[in-house]
């Protein structure tokens, strides 16, 4: 892993960490009303996909979208705004944390039903094949999903034309409080997939480097038109289900074990030089301490001063949004109707009763 | 240039035309294909443009409806055909959260130019699950335009027109009008999308219906005007928007307001007729309001019951004179 990709994941995961938990401390504020799902401890599964993409590759995203937003280059201001509900906000504050929009970055929306981001990737997938484009579909949604209809006519539908479509399972074992033994007969999201012949496989969704390299194999052959492919990424969200869920329902000892696994906490002791100590250098022997040694110079990686000071980068780019948000107006109800209306162009219509 | 054609025909016209015109026109759905569609809409088709841009679905009208979503917002211009509006129900996520919601939540940055044809309305003895009325559902739901030809000659415009349409449209089509014959005027220029056409004028009162029921209410009119009561027959073309200006105009003249409609009478789209033209008219009204719809009865498979449970000609003719205050035979 070179230096330049390691410290963009590195300073993606420590935004969408920061990003998450300053929401979560605007929703408690007031700022932020109605349903939030924040990422927090899924950060590697965003991160290390959507670095693995094109530009020219769509994405569509479950509502716990925000990460997958800032990760594929929406202003964070902008993304912070719509949070906020405001005129602002990406979405002129129309579709709120749950529904993120970006034509012009292919970030075709944040779906709150389950199950719908489906049937939106294969129709751009269905597209993208029709035109013979060079281009792709990535389609996120969790455990939960796989048991509605939708999953499976999908990936049917996908594997018949053969639709470039990347679907991403975010396993975090949980739909809502319900766990995926409780949920799912076959508890294996990625062994669905055979039953329709799209090849699939089960990684680590708490290692970036991993996810990343998972997802760009996948892609390439996506791009090289062999149709869609499956990647289940065992994951975990550190919170509940929403602002609206403590999480309770999970097992101590379970949460416990995967903060020991913090995505985010990963990528810093990669990149970090991580010096051996004493007794770690008397325990190696010769051999190992040259090795010990040579190795982070080698690979010129960052050192823990670089680290705090891409903290303090991202600290300041959250600051800044919520600043913004806080600044911007509350939307009109005319910015409401202009965007029900937004693709009546010059046609001649009648006028409707409520709004002449 | 005018041609004799039957509905179906007309449909087939105005898709092949726009095929032709625009490459990304495309349609899918179940058995239209090679198969050539159940009410033979699409037949020629596939032959013609193949298999990408004439798609033959599995039975996945829920998923194959959400794909037309998501090619739509790549801006092709899907028209997806629901083999009959009962298997709609699978597809009303798709339509009512995903389609009509998309362009609105995203602060108006996409576009939807979809196409949703679905064949419904009572037909001959399919009993309950497939004689299905929609239209109060659909209308309820903001972003979504509907359009109920009665004609071939509306069909063959109102299809074109919500082809190029970046709004989705659902056109409303009734299965017992794809066999009925009609002059098409091919070079004619098209009303808008949604105005109403006043199919006979008249100064007794004032007949509004849609789809099917609009041509009983033709046939009704022409026999009460043997008892020297003239109809105006507004056939509204539209459901989502509707013309409210040309009902508006033709109460001002007759006074006096009947609605036929194939819908079940309970919160059907009569109801919204009436409630927006009462509130608009109520100076303009020498009566109360009236409505022929059907009964609130899952359509029976009995033939006779069937029929009995929907408006017929007679029901209008009667409604007519009730309203007028004339006598009905005993």
């Amino acid at each position: 892993m070179d230096r330049d990709t390691l410290h963009r994941f590195l300073y993606d995961m420590l935004l969408a960490r920061s990003f998450e938990e300053r929401a979560a401390q605007e929703y408690t504020n007031g700022n932020i009303a109605g349903f939030l799902h924040l990422y927090p401890g899924e950060e590697a599964v965003a991160v290390g996909v959507i670095h693995a993409a094109e530009p020219a590759d769509y994405l569509v995203t479950t509502y716990r979208e925000h990460v997958h937003a800032l990760v594929r280059g929406l202003p964070p201001r902008q993304v912070m705004a719509e949070l906020f509900g405001r005129r602002d906000g990406i979405c002129k504050g129309m579709g709120g944390s749950m529904h993120l929009f970006d034509r012009e970055r292919r970030f075709m929306g944040g779906y709150a039903i389950v199950g719908e981001t489906f049937p939106v990737a294969a129709g751009i997938g269905y597209s993208i094949a029709l035109r013979g484009l060079p281009e792709a579909v990535i389609c996120f949604f969790g455990d939960g999903a796989v048991n509605q209809g939708t999953f499976h006519e999908t990936l049917n539908m996908a594997a018949l034309w053969k639709l470039p479509v990347l679907f991403i399972c975010e396993n975090n074992h949980y739909q809502i409080g319900t766990e995926i033994h409780r949920h799912s007969a076959v508890v294996d999201v990625y062994k669905r997939a055979c039953a329709y012949n799209i090849p699939a496989e089960k990684l680590d969704g708490m290692d970036v480097i991993n996810v990343h390299e998972a997802t760009r194999h996948a892609l390439a052959q996506i791009h090289a038109g062999n149709g869609p492919q499956l990647l289940e990424f065992e994951t975990y969200r550190f919170r509940g289900h929403s602002m609206a869920d403590p999480g309770s329902y999970r097992p101590r000892s379970e949460v416990k074990a995967y903060a020991g696994k913090d995505p985010v906490q990963t990528v810093i002791n990669e990149a970090e030089f991580g010096y051996p100590t004493q007794e770690e250098i008397a325990a190696a022997g010769p051999d190992i301490i040259a090795q010990l040694v040579d190795h982070p110079s080698a690979i010129d990686h960052f050192d823990a001063h670089q680290v705090a000071a891409i903290k303090q980068d991202v600290e300041d780019v959250v600051e800044d949004a919520v600043a913004l948000a806080l600044q911007s107006p509350q939307p009109s109800m005319d910015d409401a109707w202009a965007s029900l209306y937004c693709n009546r162009r010059h046609e001649t219509l009648l006028a409707e009763s409520g709004h002449d | 240039m005018t041609e004799q054609l039957l509905l179906w025909q007309a449909l087939n016209r105005a898709l092949d035309t726009e095929m032709a015109r625009d490459e990304s026109v495309f349609t899918l759905g179940e058995d239209i294909g090679l198969y050539g569609g159940s009410y033979r809409v699409t037949e020629g088709l596939f032959a013609k443009y193949g298999e990408w841009r004439v798609r033959d679905t599995p039975i996945s009208e829920g998923s194959f409806t959400g794909l037309g979503v998501g090619a739509a917002l790549t801006g092709m211009r899907p028209v997806v055909e629901i083999m009959t509006i009962n298997f709609a129900l699978l597809a009303l996520d798709a339509i009512i959260n995903m389609a009509a919601k998309i362009p609105f939540m995203s602060g108006g940055q996409f576009p939807m130019p979809l196409v949703i044809r679905m064949p419904g309305g009572v037909a001959k003895q399919l009993a309950a699950q497939h004689s299905q009325r929609l239209e109060q559902t659909l209308m309820n739901v903001p972003g979504l335009r509907i359009a109920v030809p009665a004609t071939p000659q509306d069909a063959w415009w109102q299809l074109r027109q919500a082809i190029a349409s970046d709004d989705p449209v659902i056109m409303l089509e009734h299965e017992l009008l794809y066999f009925e014959t009609g002059e098409v005027d091919f070079a004619a220029e098209a009303p808008p999308l949604h105005q109403a056409v006043i199919r006979r004028a008249g100064t007794d009162l004032t007949l509004v219906s849609y789809s099917r029921m609009a041509n009983l209410a033709t046939q009704a009119a022409a026999s009460l005007a043997e008892e020297n009561i003239e109809v105006e027959v507004i056939d509204l073309r539209s459901l989502g928007p509707i013309d409210w200006d040309t009902c508006a105009a033709s109460l001002r003249k007759t006074h006096r307001l009947l609605v036929v409609e194939e819908d079940c009478r309970f919160a059907g789209a009569g109801a919204e007729i009436v409630a927006t033209l009462t509130e608009r008219c109520f100076f303009d009204l020498d009566a109360r309001p009236a409505r022929v719809a059907a009964l609130d009865l899952p359509t029976p498979f009995n033939a006779e019951l069937e029929a009995a449970s929907i408006p017929r000609t007679a029901d209008i003719e009667c409604a007519a004179r009730q309203l007028l205050g004339r006598d009905n035979p005993a």
